[in-house]
């Protein structure tokens, strides 16, 4: 019956429920927020283009972008091959290790920092072959770059993985029938299907890398214009007691990360509606 | 055929087998097993005297204290936050839930600064409630008050988005069922609710935990890093880092690995059993 | 219990899924709401339930308006289409349900509840399952514990949303009788859903025919299947030719045990048409013929006038309704 999924119901409860919920989201999350926006509107627009557009800020933003991008794809690569895999091949330990591919998330970002900056310094288990390279990699773009990448390793595996058990093998078989060979098979047939997954994991990942605080912090030794990512430069406005400066990036940073969201949801919808198209 | 060109459709070559599984595993080892290798060892470095004297430290006790008090509080109140959002969501049909559902999911995308610095913009000496605060001599910036509310607001989707689709996909036919049956709204809610979506809640309240626990970026804004009184665990290890205790900062730090463990394998057996009722 | 529904109206966004409907339900009557899907059959049942809200109209019970109390309130047992089993109780928890959640002043004791969901359990002759979770029972069980528990706190009224839709034929069949049974002793007055003609025709003592939230005719099963008020019901309640006389150009309904087949006739009505299919297997033996204009044509035969017809496929006959629907309905 087409009426039966929207079929209303009188079960008890509906005003008490929402309204609590949207009084609850609304003291925890929306009043605090907005008070970003009603900080800075005191400021004035060109105090707050100036705070937005100050050379150390800009400075800030480039390097955020470009440590977060090269994270998401650094991610978005070996992440693909991990959950490829995970999925479709057998060794040891198999199990241990998919289960410990969500570490990142469960680690606090602080104690993923100071062990990421101990390894990866010049006397470190790792740093000590960089340094033998003259590569810095703690205290540089490249740990920022570790950081980011740590934090943002199990976003591409757990979209992609999914959809990669989902996918039924008679495909692959229809294709090697079809005469394709493995290569021409992943390319033409299994890729296209991955490809969305693979996306969203990497945006996720980016957005995810663009906000990040606590890894960073310890391993970029957070030196403006070279090291110093917006939320570091937050926390140095905060401690000089500069809020509007503070909000005014943070304001920034917000908006950028609500666009990706939106980008990943209409993504989303995108490929699904794709996807419901070719089935239908 | 033989067997063995029949498996060729379907898979690839041992040895392009055993490459990618090289690579994956040495991407998971560098970024992922090396860190949390280098923190056991680390933390044992001295011997294990040293490991649990470290441990023993009154500092760390009351770091402890504080990091558990603040779960405490946080997590129950956003299990509750997470029923009732849940309820309201699943159970009935109303305008704007697309947008509820968005805005729940907000704090995720948000920086871990700002999230503290949005409560330092309220609450703080300078803040819009500063004044009325200051004089009823109430603090809550640099001080517990704080910290909670920042951890709530870190950790705010986490119960309501693994209980939200474990209860759509329950329906409502068993709470109808139990109305006609002459049940009121309590009863269908502990009696039948509940039990059919404990292990989806279970799952929500182990994610928000070690959240609420690791949180650091919001909590460091919020928390004014006074020893012995505002300093959360993570905090802990920050502070014993700066000031080269690395061996005391890696034992502390061990400690989150075993909760990031422990959660893991919660995660793990959980996500088991709702695979297998159905549910995810 | 008597139900008096009065111009009760139910719209879903821009759906109106009920237009102003009025239906009397006498008391122990077992009475089946039959429709296609979209009809309204099952908003109707929900709405005498409490489950869903009239936006206009009254319902009685003997006398006594519900239409602001609550399905909690209502004592109505409602049995639904996939059961809605708890399904992380017991078998034995699940009947004792309803019971349970009595407040405490009006509440059995346990011991008393354990009698009443033994005696429950026998009545569906399922004793042995009490100790078992629904997801460790068939369909049809499942359908009868849903059916137990709603018994077990007395229900003014019984209202069944597709009891048998879920199950399959065989069991579907057993279940029909065996409620119809059921019934019988226990006098309950009963509303059943359903979009199955023959169910509805089976188990029923009346039958309500709904369609795009109108009802088109209340009558008995003999009723609504010899005398459909109109064009609709004679075509939702089982198969029928309409069959145009060749003579006055007339146009009538015929189901097709009414049609007579011969080799020859001069009979004006009869029209000849070629047996295009043919299926003797079963107490009756069914065609299908192409008249003229290909109109296709539903006859059923019984195995003797078969056997002597010795018909084939591909023959040319004469057929004639030797009667039609509603004595001399026409359109």
């Amino acid at each position: 019956m087409q009426n039966k999924s929207r079929r209303r119901t009188i079960l008890p409860g509906f005003g008490l429920s929402l309204g609590y919920t949207m009084m609850y989201l609304g003291l925890v999350v929306i009043v605090p927020l907005s008070m970003l926006f009603f900080k800075t509107s005191s400021m004035g627009f060109s105090a707050f283009w100036e705070a937005t557009t100050a050379p150390r800020a800009l400075a800030s933003y480039r390097l955020s972008f470009g440590v977060a991008f090269l994270s998401a794809l650094i991610n978005a690569f070996f992440g693909f091959i991990v959950a490829w895999v995970l999925v479709r091949y057998e060794f040891p330990f198999k199990k241990i290790i998919n289960v410990l591919i969500d570490l990142p998330f469960a680690l606090p970002t602080a104690v993923a920092g100071i062990a990421l900056a101990t390894l990866y310094s010049p006397s470190g288990w790792v740093g000590q072959f960089f340094d033998k390279l003259d590569i810095q990699s703690a205290y540089s773009p490249l740990g920022i770059v570790i950081a980011l990448t740590f934090i943002g390793l199990p976003f591409v595996v757990r979209t992609v993985q999914p959809v990669l058990e989902s996918i039924e093998s008679e495909i692959e078989e229809a294709a090697a029938s079809l005469g394709a060979n493995r290569w021409q098979t992943f390319r033409a047939v299994l890729f296209p299907v991955l490809f969305p997954s693979l996306l969203t994991g990497f945006t996720l990942a980016f957005s995810r890398a663009l906000g990040e605080y606590g890894s960073v912090v310890f391993i970029s030794g957070n030196m403006p214009f070279k090291t110093e990512i917006p939320p570091l430069l937050i926390m140095t406005k905060l401690e000089q007691y500069d809020y509007s400066g503070a909000a005014a990036i943070a304001i920034v940073m917000l908006l950028t990360s609500l666009l990706l969201l939106l980008t990943i949801n209409l993504l989303n919808r995108h490929v699904s509606r794709r996807v419901n198209d070719e089935l239908a | 055929m033989s067997s063995l060109s029949i498996s060729r459709i379907k898979t690839e070559s041992r040895f392009v087998q055993w490459v990618l599984i090289g690579v994956a595993l040495l991407y998971l080892f560098l970024l992922l097993f090396l860190p949390i290798i280098l923190i056991l060892v680390s933390a044992l470095k001295k011997g294990f005297p040293m490991y649990v004297q470290a441990l023993q430290d009154p500092e760390t006790w009351v770091a402890i204290k504080l990091s558990l008090f603040v779960a405490v509080v946080a997590v129950p109140l956003n299990v509750i936050f997470g029923l009732f959002a849940a309820w309201a969501i699943t159970k009935y049909s109303f305008r704007g839930k697309s947008l509820l559902l968005a805005l729940i999911d907000l704090p995720l995308s948000v920086s871990p600064v700002i999230s503290g610095m949005i409560f330092v913009l309220l609450f703080g000496a300078n803040g819009f409630l500063g004044e009325f605060l200051a004089a009823h001599g109430i603090r809550v910036i640099f001080a517990v008050p704080g910290i909670i509310l920042a951890t709530v607001f870190v950790t705010f989707p986490y119960v309501a988005r693994e209980v939200i689709p474990v209860m759509k996909a329950q329906g409502k036919d068993e709470e109808e069922a139990a109305m006609t049956l002459g049940a009121n709204g309590f009863q269908i809610f502990t009696k039948v609710t509940l039990p059919n979506i404990k292990w989806g809640l279970f799952y929500g309240v182990i994610l928000c935990n070690a959240r609420a626990l690791g949180e650091f970026g919001a909590v460091s804004v919020v928390s004014g890093h006074i020893r012995g009184v505002t300093t959360t665990l993570p905090l802990h290890v920050e502070i014993l880092y700066n000031e080269y205790a690395f061996a005391a900062a890696f034992s502390v730090a061990s400690l989150f690995i075993g909760l990031a463990l422990f959660t893991l394998l919660l995660k793990h057996i959980v996500g088991f059993r709702l695979k297998r009722e159905g549910l995810k | 219990m008597s139900i008096e529904i009065k111009s009760v109206s139910k719209s879903f966004g821009e759906f109106e899924s009920l237009k102003s409907i009025d239906l009397v339900i006498e008391t122990g009557e077992l009475l089946a709401l039959l429709g296609p899907s979209g009809s309204g059959k099952t908003t109707l049942l929900r709405i005498i339930a409490g489950l869903e809200s009239a936006d206009s109209g009254q319902i009685y019970f003997s006398g006594e308006n519900l239409i602001d109390t609550g399905a909690k309130d209502r004592q109505v047992g409602f049995v639904f289409q996939h059961y809605a089993l708890f399904r992380h109780m017991t078998v034995f928890d699940n009947i004792a349900f309803g019971l349970r959640v009595k407040p405490k002043a009006v509440r059995l004791s346990e011991a008393k509840i354990k009698e009443k969901v033994s005696e429950l359990l026998s009545l569906i002759h399922l004793d042995w399952v009490a100790d078992r979770f629904p997801s460790q029972l068939s369909g049809g069980q499942r359908q009868r514990i849903a059916l137990a528990r709603a018994l077990a706190v007395e229900p003014r009224i019984l209202l069944l949303d597709e009891p048998f839709g879920a199950l399959d034929s065989k069991v579907r069949k057993e279940l029909r009788q065996w409620l119809r049974r059921f019934h019988h002793d226990l006098k309950i007055t009963t509303i059943f859903v359903t979009h199955d003609q023959e169910e509805a025709l089976e188990v029923s003592d009346r039958v309500v025919v709904l369609n795009k939230g109108e009802i088109e005719q209340v009558g008995t099963p003999e009723e609504v299947y010899h005398r459909p008020a109109n064009s609709f019901v004679a075509e939702f309640l089982g198969d029928v030719t309409l069959f145009r006389g060749r003579v006055d150009d007339q146009s009538v309904y015929v189901r097709p045990h009414q049609f007579e087949v011969m080799h020859v006739s001069d009979d004006p009505h009869a029209v000849h048409a070629e047996i295009i299919f043919l299926n003797p297997a079963g107490p009756l033996v069914k065609m299908e013929l192409s008249g003229p204009d290909e109109q296709l044509i539903q006859v059923s035969l019984s195995q003797s006038e078969y056997a002597e017809l010795k018909l084939k496929k591909g023959e040319k006959v004469y057929v004639r309704p030797k009667e039609v629907i509603g004595g001399d309905y026409c359109i």
